[in-house]
């Protein structure tokens, strides 16, 4: 089959059955699995060998990961170690025993049991965070406790590797074993080093993408950004994915392991927004494709033929790994809301259990009766994940219900969400910005001149590189829930065609916009605009003021004229904004003339008013009433 | 309506719900509309044509009302318009002075705190009234409103809705 034919049925797949799936509320994760499964070997036969599509499917865990890694900045990793360490390795530990010990029970040889209750410990990063993701579940606590046992797995993964083939006979050890490792230690390159050796090598390899995440990424970007040249940025965010992959695979670590890291190196880069905009397609369309392969990779033949065992085995495994995380989160005092929720998103086995199974198969560990049967029963399990969500949350809404209300459970996300976010941080944005933050309220702002930004960088300010006209920009800057959106940009055209695309996308957003002139004022607040603020107006109005003063007005004198005028100017834009149709035509330039006609009269006899012999306070009429009186 | 600090008031945010939720009353919170002190004065002037009683709301500051309710008055009750040759615009209307005291009402006596009963302190605007040929009402004062109880709270409100329901006459039927 062609590669054009093959990326036509994965594509049609996906565009079929995901939006389906969701509308019948299954999740779009199940809706990729069965559009597998439909595809696959055992039912349509429209795609045959799964390895080398899953191969690439698997990058969309590589990238997943980095844009996690992208969300966590080093703080915050530090301040999740509980859940890594903690609930991270005595699941992999409690599982595996538990799991093993059945397994011995079962009649397995100790080797399979226990190389068989490791593989099954392990959990889909893929499938749990986006079933979270769906659910809205990802960013609370549930989402942070879950995240902590994946990464724990991730880190696990790397030591299996090591630790798997020991479980051999002896005189049955292979050398070399490895075969296909799915990116997972088989292509090594250090392999034949001695352990310290390899060791040291893949130490170096971790300070050396710290180090050019810090000091080679950053300017390198920069040079791109300055270039103005959107898809060479792309290219340039996936070239740093691969690399790192690439790189990771090389010296045997896990490549899923390295895109984070890279990503928490990256976290704190201006550029980190525009990163996760560019790459968020990708890991979409690859673990969409991921979650297919998933599906027509399952041995229907096998279910078919021990239905019985395999129902046994999966629903076995699920629930011995949901009891656990259970157990050891109870034990550990989460509310009980949190606790099933992570129990339920970490039950499924996981993807990389498909590569353990492969290596562990290849290294003689296991037998290919059992590896069959752990990859169907893992592919199973992948798929019971979203109806078993939706069934906790039905189940949770239920007991939550009977019991008396209570604050909302948790938010606690992993980023403070901001409050206004801020176009443009040229000389206006910048003042309004302070202001604002000043005032205790978040920002997060957006500016796509990188020389401006590397300076406000080097006073320590920190600043996003980014186009804010693109939505999927402003989404990753947090639109959705933000309250008001400054715009600010040096550039008109741009700036009313961002009014114009937010106000119809984030309806909820408020937008205070800067406007060039009183034409283009009209504009945005046709295009949407909440309010807007013309550019120059305050600024000459003050030098007026002080002009004023310079001639020898009192301040409080020269402050009322400039209030008056202030005044009659807003009654003007007011009176003028039903005839601006767009552009200067008959009507808006009569009915200008003619506002400013009688404006120019009112403002003239206002200020008259405040000239040094005829005050506000004028006391004349009182004096005048007072002298007649006193004559009478 | 005058309060420098109203997001920091209980009592003054109280009354004013109570006004927003009393039929024929408009609310004019002079801070949040003359934030630069800036006074309209054609439309405050006009906005007190429209009405048959005046209700003067705010903190009491220095034993006065905050400055810029002073600033009104200057600006707002002129010669000519207020008081005067010509200056009948308020004759008839009711005055009615709603104030709030940090003190409860025993510091507001001979030989306490404050060494005059509080009717002293609002004999200016009771005087005021009289100039203008207003009918000068016995003023609502709400005193220790930074310490009162949300109950005690509640009951001035109920007697600010009933002394508001008398000026307008528009509601209890």
């Amino acid at each position: 089959m062609t590669l054009l034919v093959q990326t036509l049925v994965y594509l049609a797949a996906g565009v079929i059955a995901a939006p389906l799936a969701k509308m019948l509320k299954l999740g779009s994760v199940l809706g990729y699995l069965i559009a597998g499964v439909i595809i696959g070997p055992f039912a349509l036969r429209l795609v045959g060998e799964q390895a080398d599509v899953m191969k690439f499917a698997e990058f969309g865990v590589v990238i997943l990961l980095f844009l996690i890694g992208l969300e966590v900045r080093p703080a915050l990793l530090w301040s999740m170690r509980k859940a890594i360490f903690g609930l991270g390795l005595s699941q992999i530990v409690v599982t595996a025993g538990v799991l093993a010990g059945a397994g011995l029970l079962l009649g397995l040889s100790p080797r399979m049991a226990l190389a068989a209750g490791l593989i099954l410990a392990m959990s889909s990063t893929a499938i749990a965070l986006q079933t979270l993701e769906e659910r809205g579940l990802r960013q609370g606590a549930v989402g942070r406790a879950s995240f902590g046992v994946l990464l724990m797995q991730d880190l696990a993964v790397i030591p299996l590797f090591a630790l798997l083939p020991l479980l051999v006979p002896a005189g049955l050890a292979a050398h070399g074993v490895g075969g296909d490792g799915g990116g997972h230690g088989g292509e090594s390159l250090i392999a034949a080093f001695p352990a310290w050796l390899q060791a040291m090598v893949s130490m170096a390899a971790i300070v050396a993408v710290v180090v050019f995440g810090r000091y080679i990424v950053q300017p390198g970007f920069r040079f791109i950004a300055k270039a103005r040249l959107r898809e060479i940025f792309t290219a340039a965010a996936l070239l740093i994915v691969v690399a790192v992959a690439a790189l990771m695979q090389a010296v045997g670590l896990s490549p899923a392991l390295g895109a984070f890291l890279a990503g928490v190196v990256l976290a704190e880069s201006e550029f980190r927004r525009e990163l996760e905009a560019d790459i968020e397609p990708f890991r979409g369309l690859l673990l969409g494709l991921f979650f297919i392969t998933v599906g027509a990779g399952l041995n229907l033949g096998l279910v078919a033929s021990q239905p019985l065992t395999l129902i046994g085995l999966v629903i076995g495994f699920v629930a011995v790994k949901f009891a656990v995380v259970a157990v050891l989160m109870l034990i550990a005092r989460a509310p009980s809301r949190t606790t099933f929720a992570v129990a339920t998103a970490l039950a499924q086995g996981g993807e990389f259990a498909f590569v353990l199974i492969t290596f562990t198969l290849g290294a003689g560990v296991i037998d290919p009766d059992l590896a069959a049967k752990l990859t169907a029963a893992i592919a199973l399990s992948m798929a019971l994940t979203p109806p078993m969500m939706t069934a906790y949350e039905k189940i949770a809404d239920k007991v939550e219900s009977k019991k008396p209300a209570r604050a909302a459970p948790e938010s606690d996300p992993f980023e403070a969400e901001p409050d206004v976010i801020i176009a443009g941080y040229g000389r206006f944005g910048q003042v309004a910005s302070r202001l604002l933050e000043g005032s205790g309220f978040r920002t997060t702002v957006l500016e796509s001149d990188v020389d401006q930004i590397e300076v406000l960088r080097r006073f320590g300010r920190p600043v996003h590189y980014g186009d804010a006209t693109r939505l999927d920009l402003l989404r990753a800057a947090g639109a959705e829930r933000a309250r008001l959106l400054i715009v600010a940009i040096d550039d008109k055209e741009k700036s009313t065609e961002l009014v114009e695309t937010v106000s119809k996308a984030f309806p909820n957003l408020t937008i205070v916009a800067r406007a060039f002139d009183r034409l283009h004022a009209y504009e945005l607040l046709r295009a949407g605009a909440d309010s807007v603020e013309r550019e120059t107006f305050e600024g000459a109005l003050s030098l007026g003021v002080t002009a004023l003063r310079r001639l020898g007005l009192r301040g409080r004198q020269a402050m009322r004229a400039a209030a008056a005028f202030r005044g009659h100017d807003q009654r003007m834009f007011d009176q003028l904004a039903p005839a601006w149709a767009g552009d200067f035509d008959e009507n808006y330039i009569l009915a200008s003339r003619e506002a400013a006609r009688t404006m120019e009269q009112l403002l003239a006899s206002d200020l008259a008013q405040l000239r040094p012999d005829a005050d506000s306070w004028s006391t004349d009429s009182l004096d005048a009433q007072l002298r007649e009186d006193a004559r009478n | 309506m005058a309060h420098p600090a109203f997001e920091r008031s209980r009592a003054n945010r109280a009354l004013v719900r109570v006004a927003l939720g009393s039929p024929g009353v408009a609310v004019r919170d002079l801070y949040e509309l003359y934030p630069d002190f800036v006074i309209d004065v054609r439309a405050e002037q006009a906005a007190l044509n429209d009405h048959a009683a005046i209700v003067l709301q705010y903190p009491i500051y220095w034993y006065a009302t905050p400055a810029l309710m002073k600033e009104w008055l200057d600006l707002v009750w002129l010669h000519g318009f207020a008081y005067g040759r010509g200056g009948e615009a308020l004759k008839g209307k009711r005055l009615l002075v709603a104030c709030t005291t940090g003190g409860g009402p025993e510091a507001y006596a001979p030989k306490a705190m404050h060494g005059f009963p509080i009717e002293v302190f609002l004999k200016p605007m009771e005087q005021t009234a009289v100039l203008c040929g207003m009918k000068w009402e016995k003023p609502f004062i709400l005193h220790g409103a930074g310490v009162k109880s949300p109950e005690a709270l509640a009951q001035a409100s109920e007697r600010f809705r009933k002394r508001l329901c008398a000026l307008t006459e528009k509601c209890g039927r």
